[in-house]
């Protein structure tokens, strides 16, 4: 079982996001940015089938250089080989630009696989475009937003999440999976897997070798403003007794707030 | 045309597509145009008259009996047929799961790009632009659109449902070919969670507890509480669902779900960064905290300082009376 597995780097979720109005983009200096949490659930699974039936486990990440320390901690975890895919243009919140790119490295360099893993969304971006993208563009079938996957020679069924409720999918191989919270609890790096990690090259492609035209890639949404949530203005706090404080607090709601 | 998918879950339309379709009847009126609405599946004649009062000149009925269950390929293939023939301008989705699960797969099919989430629509110089949270709301970014037809997905209760009119549309049927090679991945059954009948992402109101909370059989508490609140649903922290009280279905926050109902009411919940991306989008927000530091005052409408067990048995009490009233 040969499984591809893309992952993003992305600022961890404690991060108070700044903007440069004059840009219109996200300051990234002091921001602290980590392996995208629905990509380690993603890895994770990955490494699991691996380890129950065979195979390999390729990591790929489309970005700039900084991206290579993710992909060093999925190499750490167990990975058996990553690749960056060379990418400085300023992220453009367009998903199909990314599924695009992503499809012609699979096209071009990693054509033998039997699985597509993702995350169900990249945290930031909150997309969640491109892992139906590339399955539209590879005539796959997708499973998104997955947390109970059981494969069987080239068949699987899956768990995906709904509103409330969880649908079971069946399919056949090849398919791209998205990942869920709750699909697995992903190990920690282990130090011998660091030191092996540390051993390991990570090739770095570029868009000449995928023969890859800008052009094609241009992004097709434009980002014309960028702009912080309007301040929450914080509202009255009262501290009293339990019966007192509960009465108010419906009549606040009855009354000023109307919402019941 | 702005053409708008109208969803179908257990046999009834969701409102978050009638929500998606009143707003691209407001945005077709501003340019001039007509709103249409689709609906994809099988034996769904009846339902389309319902979708019909919500703004849409016509309402197509696309069907073909391998459709009775949702794949996206097959639904996307169902919907790229229609768009060949009609041809809209614009395509709307509610950022439902279906939505987002669909949405981007015919946006591929299209060759064209796609907004997703979005909480508000702008016509300027003529053209469709969207504002679309980012980081959770953190930030927003308003997008302008270079490929035809414009996509965007519309996040559910937000945008505001228009008074159902006369029923003046038609309903036009199309039955479409599909080969069955392009149902890919469907649905085999749903598996619903007992009790769980609303959705956090769907209730009116979210009744959510934290840490604060103790103990997985203190939800009941909030259980109790969503049964005298009309169209409501118990949210919680992530701590709380990492305790294993509660499931992850529940879970607000920037790895959970974001929510933005009339009301959201916070028991014990601290107010961590990632709790506060996923809710500061409500209308109003109600937290009861024994410590009068913690950050969910911050953005509370009104905060009560105090022990939620001993609020909450008064808070049933008071809810009681009113509705008695
Ligand atoms: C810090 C930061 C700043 C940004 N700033 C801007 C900005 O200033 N302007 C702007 O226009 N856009 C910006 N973006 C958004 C960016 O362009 C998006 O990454 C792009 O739209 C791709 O969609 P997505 O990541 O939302 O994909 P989703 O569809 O949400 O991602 C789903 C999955 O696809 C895979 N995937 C996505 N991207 C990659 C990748 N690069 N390599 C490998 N796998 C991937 C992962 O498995 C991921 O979990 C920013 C994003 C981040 C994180
Ligand atoms: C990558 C990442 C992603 C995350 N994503 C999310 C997410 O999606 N959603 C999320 O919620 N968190 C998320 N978190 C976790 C977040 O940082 C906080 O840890 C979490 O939200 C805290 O939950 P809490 O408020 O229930 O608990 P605490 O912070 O422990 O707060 C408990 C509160 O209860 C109050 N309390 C205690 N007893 C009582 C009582 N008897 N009466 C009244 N008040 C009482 C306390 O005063 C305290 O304020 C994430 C963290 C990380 C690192």
């Amino acid at each position: 079982m040969n499984i591809v597995v893309f992952v993003k780097r992305i600022p961890d979720t404690e991060s108070k996001i700044r903007i440069n109005h004059e840009t219109g983009t996200i300051i990234e200096e002091g921001l602290n940015f980590v392996l995208n949490p629905y990509d380690e659930f993603a890895v994770e699974e990955a490494l699991r089938l691996r380890e129950a039936g065979g195979g390999k486990v390729t990591v790929l990440s489309v970005g700039g250089e900084e991206s290579l320390v993710i992909l060093k901690k999925c190499l750490a975890m167990g990975a058996d080989e990553a690749f960056l895919l060379k990418d400085n243009t300023p992220e453009t919140y367009d998903g199909l630009r990314m599924a695009k790119i992503i499809v012609r490295a699979l096209e071009k360099k990693f054509s033998d696989y039997n699985l597509l893993f993702f995350g169900k969304q990249s945290v930031g971006a909150d997309n969640a475009q491109v892992p139906s993208m590339v399955a539209e563009f590879l005539g796959l079938p997708q499973v998104n937003v997955v947390t109970k996957l059981e494969i069987e020679g080239t068949k699987g069924t899956a768990h995906r999440e709904i509103e409330g409720a969880l649908e079971k999918v069946s399919f056949s191989l090849p398919a791209v999976i998205s990942a869920q919270k709750g699909l697995n609890e992903p190990r920690y790096e282990t130090l011998k897997g660091i030191m092996m990690a540390k051993k390991k090259e990570i090739p770095m492609l570029t868009f000449e070798d995928l023969e890859l035209n800008e052009e094609d890639i241009a992004p097709l949404l434009e980002v014309t403003k960028m702009e912080s949530p309007p301040p929450r203005q914080a509202g009255k706090v009262i501290q009293e007794e339990p019966e007192a404080a509960a009465k108010k607090m419906v009549e606040y709601l009855h009354n000023e707030a109307k919402v019941i | 045309m702005i053409l708008v998918f109208v969803e179908v879950r257990d046999g009834k339309v969701k409102k978050s597509s009638l929500e998606a379709l009143s707003e691209g009847k407001r945005r077709a009126d501003d340019l001039k145009q007509e709103a249409n609405a689709v609906l994809v599946g099988h034996n769904l004649e009846s339902l389309a008259t319902e979708v019909l009062p919500y703004g849409a000149s016509k309402v197509y009925v696309v069907e073909n009996s391998l459709l009775s269950n949702y794949s996206a390929a097959g639904f996307a293939q169902a919907l790229f047929s229609l768009v060949g023939e009609i041809k809209p301008e614009v395509i709307l989705f509610s950022a439902s799961s279906m939505g987002k699960d669909l949405a981007p797969r015919l946006a591929a099919k299209l060759g064209v790009s796609l907004a997703s989430d979005c909480t508000r629509t702008i016509v300027k110089d003529g053209k469709l632009e969207v504002l679309r949270p980012i980081f959770a709301g953190k930030a927003f970014v308003t997008l302008s659109f270079k490929s035809s037809p414009i996509m965007a997905t519309l996040r559910p209760n937000v945008f505001p449902l228009i008074d159902p009119g006369e029923k003046k549309g038609e309903v036009v049927k199309k039955e479409v070919v599909i080969p069955e090679d392009k149902i890919k991945a469907p649905v085999l059954e749903i598996l619903r969670e007992e009790g769980a009948e609303i959705d956090v992402t769907e209730a009116e109101i979210v009744v959510s507890g934290g840490r604060g909370m103790k103990g997985p059989e203190n939800f009941d508490l909030l259980r109790d509480l969503t049964s005298l609140l009309p169209h409501s649903a118990v949210g919680a922290s992530r701590s709380a669902v990492d305790a294993g009280w509660i499931d992850h279905q529940h879970q607000v926050g920037q790895t959970g779900k974001t929510v933005s109902p009339n009301l959201y009411v916070a028991f014990g919940i601290s107010g961590a960064i990632q709790h506060l991306a996923g809710m500061s989008s409500s209308k109003f927000i109600v937290a009861v905290n024994k410590d009068p530091e913690a950050s969910i005052f911050k953005v509370a409408d009104f905060g009560v300082v105090g022990d939620l067990f001993q609020v909450i048995p008064h808070l049933k009490e008071e809810l009681k009376k009113l509705a008695s009233e």
